[in-house]
């Protein structure tokens, strides 16, 4: 196994192993998906005119940013946050390894693990337990079929941010400013409380030209058939071409931040 | 051709410093005081493969400024260095694959995991083949008496349990150098005795080259043939322990117990201290030979013990601190 697919694996292993947090934030996530169901039905129940989303897309969109909330990275991987504030992180580079691809490992695994720990018993709710009116339901097998790529990479898109605040800490070092910045942007310009699609026509191109789209939203008008499924493919451009962008910003940055430490000391 | 070179290295730190008081704190906000502190001012050396080097120095001397250059985590500002034929800094990845480094203070385990699956990372990040590791740890595992520990997560090992599996980690892929960056720092005596002698027989057995920073003068004392000293970023001394000794000072120790406290003291030696009936006498040997000095002293008193020594390292090295 390469080193690399080792960190992901052993960090999978350990972030599996918060079960009641994950307990509580499905149980938390759960309730506020019932209360933004409930806004919504109240909506489109007043409202006289036809929307860019049906109420039962809005449904299945709703749980399903519920159940990936947590590919948003509200917070800054905290053992990187302490290497980086005793300035232990150059013991890293004593490592064969280099310094990027070991963070976007370790972010690959904290946007998989705990976002699996609450999503798949929230579809398993969602899915076969609730009633019709409130329940997550692709329309085809292939909607959601062509949704689990998407899936993979909002991951990618997630990770390549979460290294991004990780390198951004060199210059911080405090690393709770960053997070809030990104989660409020994320919440918003994800979808997270409106769909992106409900959102006035002018504002469309900013809202998709933003990786958050491809991070939540486009993802999931894949999974409830607001976007047919061949359209998986620009979903996918969109996420690729935005990982690439903010992995190379990432590195970038990253050399200048590890030269900083190296070169002039700490 | 010596395994390690450094030639003429120096590194200065910048150090932000701040005036004392509020008024120091505002000044600070609009313009910024920087301290230039030179770590390294021109040190050189070689080692040669096989060799076991003691690099001491006080806090601060840059030891350990040293250690992360020859290691390739730090760049120096100035100076040439080839480990086994490589620029650290310049061929990091192939360098630090070739090397094993411990760090006292730090461990290079993983905490969540258990040491044997931190063991297990590291055979992927260092590409140790199967048939290797395997050898490699079954060794390590039993020279360091890790067998009761490795299915203990590292944060519950105490401080020479971790120390001893920090080690077996360094070593997993067999590097022909090994750095040791105050190895010994918090542990108890038995972890202390266990760690220097997983040292000498790694160097003596496998011919790894040891260069070891510390602080304990009896690390040196029990492993080391060469003794680097450094202070204030420059080298102080370089040599034997045996010629450390000589070059600093020929002095020996007379040490007596008395039977009734008796004041015992001679022109030629000076009187160390008096602890109840036990009186500790300098001397050098060059002005007095020591049996002389013992017949001297034996005739006088009534003695029930004594025996000569050499003074403890450590006031050798706090002696050349001073000069």
């Amino acid at each position: 196994m390469n080193g690399y697919l080792a960190i992901v694996a052993a960090r999978f292993r350990t972030l599996l192993q918060y079960r009641t947090a994950a307990l509580a934030g499905l149980f938390t996530q759960l309730f506020f998906g019932f209360v933004r169901i409930a806004i919504f039905s109240a909506f489109y129940a007043a409202s006289p005119s036809s929307q860019p989303m049906s109420l039962p897309e809005v449904v299945s969109y709703i749980w399903l940013g519920q159940a990936t909330l947590l590919l948003v990275p509200w917070r800054i991987d905290e053992d990187v946050l302490q290497q980086i504030g005793d300035g232990s992180v150059v013991y890293e580079l004593a490592r064969p390894l280099d310094l990027y691809t070991v963070w976007f490992a370790r972010s690959i695994a904290w946007r998989t693990a705990p976002v699996m720990l609450r999503m798949l018993p929230m579809f398993v709710i969602a899915m076969f337990v609730l009633p019709h009116d409130w329940a997550l339901m692709p329309p085809s097998a292939a909607a959601f079929a062509a949704w689990l790529p998407c899936f993979a990479g909002a991951v990618l898109v997630s990770a390549a941010l979460s290294s991004l605040m990780n390198v951004t800490l060199m210059w911080t070092l405090a690393g709770q400013g960053v997070p809030i910045i990104i989660g409020s942007l994320a919440t918003v310009f994800g979808g997270l409380t409106i769909p992106l699609a409900l959102f006035p026509a002018w504002s469309q191109p900013v809202l998709y030209a933003m990786p958050f789209a491809g991070m939540l939203d486009l993802p999931s008008r894949i999974f409830t058939g607001n976007l047919p499924p061949h359209d998986a493919l620009y979903v996918i451009a969109h996420q690729l071409v935005w990982t690439l962008v903010l992995v190379a910003f990432g590195r970038w940055l990253l050399a200048r931040g590890v030269r900083r430490i190296v070169v002039q000391g700490g | 051709m010596p395994q390690i070179v450094a030639d003429d290295l120096a590194k200065a730190f910048r150090v932000a410093e701040r005036s004392p008081g509020m008024l120091g704190a505002l000044r600070g906000l609009v313009s910024r005081t920087h301290k230039v502190v030179d770590a390294l001012a021109g040190v050189s050396f070689e080692i040669s493969a096989g060799e076991l080097v003691g690099y001491i120095g006080p806090n601060g001397a840059g030891k350990s400024t040293t250690i992360k250059i020859l290691a390739g985590i730090l760049v120096p500002d100035r100076g040439r260095v080839e480990v086994a034929g490589r620029v650290p800094w310049r061929e990091r990845v192939a360098h630090v694959a070739r090397i094993g480094v411990v760090f006292g203070q730090r461990t290079q385990l993983w905490w969540d995991l258990p040491v044997v699956e931190s063991l297990d990372m590291l055979r992927h990040i260092y590409k140790v083949p199967a048939a290797d590791f395997a050898k490699q740890r079954t060794e390590l595992v039993e020279l360091l008496d890790l067998g009761p520990l490795l299915d203990t997560p590292v944060r519950q090992l105490s401080l020479g349990q971790r120390m001893r599996a920090d080690l077996a980690a360094s070593l997993i892929h067999a590097p022909e150098i090994l750095f040791l960056d105050e190895p010994t720092i918090g542990l108890d005596a038995v972890s202390k005795l266990a760690v220097r002698a997983f040292v000498k027989r790694l160097n003596r057995e496998r011919g790894v080259t040891v260069i070891l920073t510390t602080h304990d003068m009896d690390d040196i004392e029990a492993l080391c043939e060469r003794v680097i000293v450094i202070g204030g970023g420059k080298i102080l001394s370089d040599g034997s322990l045996a010629e450390l000794r000589k070059r600093v000072t020929r002095e020996r120790w007379l040490t007596v117990d008395v039977e009734d406290g008796a004041e015992v003291s001679d022109p030629d030696a000076t009187v160390l201290r008096r602890e109840g009936n036990r009186v500790c006498l300098a001397f050098d040997p060059d002005v007095v030979a020591p049996a002389e000095l013992i017949r001297r002293v034996t005739s006088a008193h009534a003695i029930r013990d004594l025996f000569v020594e050499n003074p403890p390292i450590e006031s050798i090295i706090a002696r050349l601190y001073q000069s």
